[in-house]
């Protein structure tokens, strides 16, 4: 069974409706219970960090999700979901989040020319990163091989789990993350459209 | 690189997808859901609805088209026409779009926009405007803002506006130019290009595109984030990967695999 978390951060139609396309049957829950066991466990999430945080703990969702999230059963963290498996973001004056993935998440720079969010379809490429060291075990995501489906005003720093990476505002940022079982994008693979859906398939194969 | 929007506007009366120009002489062109796939199978990278007879007959917009769209599709769609409050647009995200387009409600209430931004969050809250040339010494960039399908002037400064509802919290702002509307004669830069160097939130070209190369010039010359297209697509004059070539061959930043 495919537990997609719900923690009151963001709408999950489409990516249930993503999962139905592909005739996988998903369960939306807030039950910490479900989650522990679910064979598989998808971490969406759009809105702020820090209400996405205490959310997680007043719904008592917390361990569960990070304990699944390190437990090498397939996870798959969607926008904010994949922010939060890093160590700390920016947002909303600074707030710890699950430290699953090492690294930092921090605001687009204010940069002419590109607006924040950045709103749309941006290139990913396979990260070498992905093919060498602890990571290294797992190819690089067949999937990653055009434009998906971008919605975001922070971004996560590379990481020594950065599968792919894209560009924008003169940054280049994690827009993948692979540790194992654990993946995470900070697009919507739900919302980008055969690509997105192609890759949520090799996923679901892992 | 993030790739310029190529985005199919889709406007539906009494369940059917239909063109008019300037709200008037409207045609039948086909299913909703159908053509939904149709363009998103040929590469649009987001479509929009507007269910322009909601408003009018005041009645709530039609939960199961949208419902039948986001089941059929796998990219971003906004939906517009018929929205009166936040229940009403909770209802269309939880049917499954991405985002709300507003228009003359906002101007009416500009606190639907930061009530829609506080509840779902700016990138699901459009705002739709309609600016038409003006000599109104109230509006000093010389386009005023219309309402209610082009028949009411309100005062309103475009470019002022546009900023207003971007700092209330709208996360994208189409600029729905009357001029231009149905004329596919090319967009109206000017005022596309006042309002994108104006605000800091992505700006959708909208209304006059009629050849692939005006797409071109709209994001060259007007610095737009986004355009709609929809009588050269509806027609079967263009297709959209006949836009998309003309775009990667001028140099515009697109998405050429889908």
């Amino acid at each position: 069974m495919i537990a997609i978390v719900d923690y009151k951060a963001g709408n999950l139609t489409s990516v249930r409706l993503a999962f139905d396309a592909l005739k996988a049957e998903t369960v939306v829950t807030r039950d910490p219970a479900v989650v522990r066991s679910a064979e598989r466990v998808v971490f969406p999430g759009v809105g702020a960090a820090a209400s996405a945080m205490a959310n997680l703990r007043e719904l008592g969702l917390e361990d569960a999700v990070k304990e699944a999230a390190v437990s090498g059963k397939p996870f798959l963290g969607i926008c904010l979901g994949m922010q939060i498996l890093f160590e700390h973001s920016e947002e909303d004056g600074g707030v710890g989040t699950l430290g699953v993935v090492p690294g930092r998440v921090r605001r687009f720079p204010d940069v002419p020319g590109f607006k924040v969010p950045e709103i749309g379809w941006n290139q990913v490429e396979a990260s070498p990163a992905a093919t060498k060291g602890e990571s290294g075990r797992q190819p690089a995501a067949g999937g990653l091989r055009g434009e998906y489906y971008f919605v975001h005003s922070y971004y996560a720093e590379l990481s020594p789990y950065t599968a792919g990476t894209t560009e924008y505002a003169g940054v280049k940022f994690t827009a993948m993350v692979k540790k194992g079982n654990l993946w995470a994008t900070q697009f919507h693979p739900e919302k980008s459209g055969r690509l997105g859906l192609e890759l949520i398939k090799e996923w679901l194969a892992c | 690189m993030l790739t310029k929007r190529v985005i199919p506007c889709l406007d539906v009366r009494d369940g059917r997808v239909t063109k008019g120009v300037k709200f008037k002489n409207n045609i039948d062109l086909g299913d909703p859901v159908e053509m939904a796939v149709k363009y998103s199978d040929g590469g649009a990278d987001e479509l929009v609805f507007y269910d322009i007879t909601a408003s009018a007959e005041h009645r709530p917009i039609d939960i199961g088209m949208v419902g039948a769209v986001a089941r059929a599709i796998r990219i971003p769609f906004a939906v517009g026409g018929g929205i009166a409050s936040v229940s009403d647009m909770e209802r269309v995200i939880l049917a499954g779009a991405e985002k709300i387009s507003v228009n003359s409600l906002a101007v009416r209430n500009p606190q639907i926009i930061a009530d829609g931004a506080r509840a779902f969050g700016a990138q699901c809250v459009v705002l739709g405007m309609d600016p038409v040339k003006s000599g109104n010494a109230k509006c000093p960039s010389g386009y005023e803002i219309t309402t209610r399908g082009f028949r009411e002037f309100t005062g309103m400064d475009a470019v002022e506006w546009a900023k207003r509802a971007a700092d209330l919290g709208a996360g994208e702002i189409v600029v729905n130019s009357v001029d231009a509307d149905g004329t596919r004669a090319g967009f109206e830069l000017a005022i596309t290009k006042m309002i994108a160097d104006a605000v800091g939130v992505p700006v959708v070209a909208s209304g006059g595109a009629g050849r692939p190369e005006h797409l071109v010039t709209v994001f060259r010359e007007a610095n737009a984030d986004a355009a709609i297209v929809a009588g050269m697509i509806h027609t079967g004059d263009f297709t959209i990967r006949e836009i998309k070539d003309a775009m990667s061959a001028g140099g515009i930043p697109v998405r050429m695999t889908w």
